[in-house]
């Protein structure tokens, strides 16, 4: 247990060639590509998002034409939802993360993460396959009974879809079973970290949503190729039954978004506000609350499609019921930071750009969940917007965060801090240019999706585009910056940030194995005992630094 | 079949020895990895009762919404088949049941012979499928507009064809009022319509119960398919000495998935064939 | 018979066992009961009962779910968490399926009587 710098033998120099890679059992190496795929993929989405909002700096034609405009959108949707951010912070960070906060040598089943990862792969090349194959123009929610006619490439797409469902399902039982069958001795539940308090709430949403999706998009493909007339309106089915199953995987699947990045913030906001997490029971129980209750709320996204009043009014009920746990969960960051010793380092910008980015983009949701307002709001930019700050102002904008505070652990390497601040803030000012003006102009009667839009709303379709490509910036200097510690950055210490859960008990990199006997486990939230040690640049136990 | 108290003492701790060596790296104790290994099967099992739950939704809803559609249609499933499949599955449940507790008691012959029976029953359920969809195919009783009954045949061949219902089902019992103008669509027929189909008493959309019925049963067989190789992969293990009351994991985790897909059945059947 | 004998040292020996061994005569005992209550799911449709008749036979079949599940999937024997993981999914298919059949039910007299026009994309 020190502060010394990566040992000789760590798990990235363990092994060399592809095939150790590709087929490693290595929770670690697993999610290092996970990481990297993911990360992939959020850049295809974000090109994808940049040639729209280029699109849309003028009405009618700028770049492409209508049918093409359909499809980057849609593509635009399909990739980030699917290939970026359902997988996210639970498939780059939990795989790696999670077996050393337990302080185990791995997950409890190595060979099916493995399988998640090489399903996610396959996914992925059924997706790109369908790119090339004339797209998708149905928008990413495929609602019948135009995705079962359109002659665009749905089949690929929803097949893609399908097996990155499973690789989700995986994660999903892998997580859960090793969360309850692997923690340490003196890791009770109330010791959990809650960063794996998220994760396993997350899981369970997996494990149940997601078979759901794979049903809906099984029954999308059948009626496609086999004309089921199941969802056919002209063969007596029902259109909006589509749309329940769908939601009913779709609404808790936002969920196990915004889960694992609340897990993320209560991390950060304790260690860098050098306090013990503010009530850590209320966290961890809205936690399991928010899984739990996402199942109810799905109909929200139904409201003008044809439900009944008695379905909406029940919906829009339970929906507000959902928002509870979520601002239990930000009070309780706020009074971590109250009288804490706040740092400012890279991570930390990103969880305060959090706590505001998706306090709006959540309370922009009870807009939504109000039956009178939605009417009018519905398939407009607030919608846009409002997503946007809830997945990219909160799961982005957390994945970032994450991505800052493990890369040390997961590298061995220190980025520029600097640069990690100017991409944070160029992350923060880009956003809310992008995304704030949307508000405006969706309560106004911009639709979504649409090609073409009145002259009047093009100052602010000029101000998302200008926000759009500071974004792109900002990514530039980001992946810069980190890259360019993987060759360049200071060796890391063990522990730099002066966290007190196990994975920075272990030297970074860590081992192969993680550690050869279980570490004690402790309060992971008790940081009185770490002081920073000049000569390494981390933190040390108290008693060593003493000793020494 | 007994063994020897010695003999099998003997086992024990040859496949302890190698239960051990198979102990992968990650778990502390033989115990951990066993109980982790079945809370994960378990999970997996909990997915499927998901998966098969949307369709259950989309059979609940179809069925809620045109009672009578489900009420006429199903007359051309025989129901004797779909008992005797359950029958079947019951039976192959038991024996991979049996089997599970002669790997757990080191009864090697046992395993594999009742494995072989779990085998066989799973392909006289397939058979007796395959049986069912070929008369759904002769008959033109298909999804969609592939739904093109050959009533003659039918009235014929099988004298579990549906009687053609003595009395019209109460018109208070569909909630379908007749269509003004326009195509067919989710509402029914028209009053001329049901004039003309008052002796065959056929609704509209039938064919919305056989979507069902085969995206059902259909998902329902690959599923079995998908049983029947994984208990092939374990008989040939079996067979080969794999497993004892150390190592019979494998064999316990591929019971449970069998049992599920038993589970199912047993609601498909009366869900299915037995309406009344 | 030798397989009760065995059956006697077994039980004596299943400290030793990772897993419980369900005695024979349970699994028997079972399996009739599962046949005779299918025998009877199907005797059930001769009796008129109206809107009755689906809920007697769901619950037979939950019995005979149940049993299965008990018995034969040993849950009667293991923790609690796996029951606990098997209702908790059915839970959530109840859910799924009685909000979908309460809405759909609830906007079929919305639906406009033999209109549907075919998409032509």
């Amino acid at each position: 247990m020190n502060g010394s710098t990566a040992v000789a033998d760590n798990y990235l120099s363990h092994g060399r060639g592809f095939r150790s890679w590709f087929f490693t059992l290595d929770h670690k190496r697993i999610g290092v590509m996970y990481l990297a795929s993911i990360f992939f993929f959020l850049i295809l989405g974000g090109f994808f998002a940049m040639l729209i909002r280029t699109e849309l700096l003028t009405p009618g034609r700028t770049i492409m034409d209508a049918d093409t405009y359909n499809q980057v959108f849609t593509l635009h949707g399909a990739v980030m939802i699917f290939l970026f951010i359902i997988p996210g912070i639970p498939a780059a960070f939990g795989n790696f993360v999670l077996p050393v906060m337990l302080g185990a040598k791995d997950v409890a089943f190595p060979r099916l993460n493995l399988l998640s990862y090489h399903l996610y792969v396959v996914g992925a090349i059924f997706s790109v396959v369908s790119i090339l194959l004339g797209a998708v123009d149905t928008g990413w929610t495929f609602y019948t009974p135009y995705s079962t006619t359109t002659h665009t490439s749905v089949v690929s797409m929803t097949l893609g879809a399908f097996i990155l469902g499973f690789s989700s399902i995986f994660t999903g039982i892998n997580f859960i079973v090793t969360i309850h069958r692997m923690r340490p001795p003196g890791m009770s539940w109330n010791r959990l970290p809650l960063f794996l308090w998220a994760l396993y709430s997350t899981a369970i949403i997996q494990v149940l949503a997601t078979p759901v999706l794979g049903i809906t998009l099984l029954l999308l493909i059948v009626e496609r190729l086999l004309g089921i007339g199941i969802f056919d309106p002209a063969l007596g089915g029902d259109p909006v039954l589509y749309q329940h199953f769908f939601w009913f995987y779709s609404h808790p699947a936002v969920y196990i978004m915004i889960l694992p990045a609340m897990g993320v913030m209560s991390e950060l906001i304790s260690v860098f506000s050098r306090k013990h997490i503010f009530g850590y029971k209320a966290i961890a129980y809205s936690s399991v609350a928010i899984a739990v209750l996402s199942f109810l709320v799905w109909g929200h996204h139904m409201f003008t499609s044809g439900q009944s009043d008695l379905g909406n009014m029940i919906f829009s009920a339970l929906t507000f019921s959902v928002a509870i746990p979520s601002a239990i969960k930000v009070f309780n960051w706020l009074a971590t930071m109250y009288k804490g010793s706040i740092r400012l380092d890279t991570p930390m910008l990103y969880a305060l750009s959090f706590l505001l980015l998706f306090g709006i983009g959540g309370l922009t949701g009870l807009f939504l969940g109000a039956l009178a307002t939605d009417v009018h709001l519905h398939d407009t930019y607030f919608v846009v917007a409002h997503f946007h700050y809830t997945m990219m102002g909160g799961v982005l904008i957390a994945f970032l965060g994450a991505m800052h505070y493990w890369w040390p652990k997961m590298f061995g390497r220190m980025y520029s801090e600097k640069a990690g601040r100017l991409a944070a803030f160029l992350v923060f000012v880009g956003f809310n240019l992008t995304f704030f003006s949307q508000f405006v102009m969706g309560s106004q009667g911009m639709p979504r999706r649409y090609y073409n839009y009145l002259d009047r709303f093009q100052p602010y379709h000029v101000l998302s585009t200008i926000g759009a490509y500071v974004l792109a910036v900002a990514f530039v200097v980001l992946a810069g910056n980190l890259i360019h510690s993987l060759f360049r950055g200071r060796k890391a210490p063990a522990n730099p940030w002066g966290s007190a859960t196990l994975e920075w008990m272990c030297a970074s990199p860590p081992p192969h194995d993680n550690f050869a006997e279980p570490p004690e486990a402790g309060d992971p939230y008790d940081l009185e005992h770490l002081v920073y040690d000049e000569s390494i640049g981390g933190y040390v136990p108290r008693t060593a630094r003493e000793g020494a | 079949m007994c063994r020897e108290p010695r003999a099998r003492g003997h086992e024990l701790r040859r496949s302890e020895q190698s239960a051990a060596r198979e102990i992968p790296h990650h778990f502390a104790t033989p115990r951990q990895a066993y109980e982790s290994g079945k809370l994960g099967m378990w999970i997996f099992l909990a997915t499927e009762v998901l998966l098969f739950g949307g369709l259950f939704a989309a059979y609940a809803v179809y069925r809620g919404n045109h009672p009578e559609v489900f009420v006429y249609a199903h007359r051309f499933l025989d129901a004797r088949l779909g008992a005797l499949n359950t029958l079947i599955l019951i039976t192959s449940s038991l024996t991979m049941a049996w089997a599970v507790r002669s790997a757990q008691l080191g009864n090697r012959r046992l395993l594999t012979l009742l494995l072989a029976l779990t085998l066989l029953g799973g392909g006289a359920f397939l058979g007796v499928k395959i049986v069912e969809y070929e008369h759904k195919w002769k008959h033109g009783l298909l999804w969609g507009e592939q739904y093109r009954p050959h009533h003659p045949e039918t009235a014929q061949e099988h004298s579990s064809a549906p009687e053609i219902p003595r009395e019209t089902p109460p018109g208070d019992r569909t909630n379908i009022p007749p269509a003004a103008i326009g195509p067919p669509g989710l509402a029914s027929s028209t009053d001329e319509e049901r004039a003309a189909h008052a002796s065959a008493k056929e609704p509209r959309n039938v064919h919305l119960f056989f979507g069902v019925y085969f995206a059902m049963t259909g998902l329902h067989g690959l599923h079995v398919i998908a049983g029947l190789l994984v208990i092939g992969w374990v008989f040939v293990r079996a067979r080969g000495g794999a497993y004892g009351p150390s190592n019979f994991e494998p064999v316990d985790r591929a019971g449970l998935y069998w049992h599920l897909v038993d589970l199912i059945w047993i609601f498909l059947f009366p869900l299915l064939y037995l309406i009344h | 018979m030798s397989e009760i004998r065995s059956e006697r040292e077994h039980e004596s020996r299943e400290a030793e066992s990772l897993g419980h061994i369900v005695p024979l005569r349970v699994l028997l005992a079972v399996w009739f009961a599962l046949v005779l209550l299918s025998l009877a799911t199907v005797g059930a449709v001769r009796v008129e009962l109206g809107s009755l008749n689906l809920w007697i036979a769901l619950g037979i079949a939950f019995v005979k779910a149940t049993l299965v599940g008990l018995y034969f999937m040993h849950l009667r024997y293991d923790q609690p968490f796996h029951a606990i993981a098997l209702v908790g999914s059915l839970l959530f298919v109840v859910l799924f399926v009685g909000l979908a059949l309460l809405d759909t039910a609830h906007y079929q007299h919305e639906l406009i009587p033999g209109y549907a026009p075919a998409v032509r994309p």
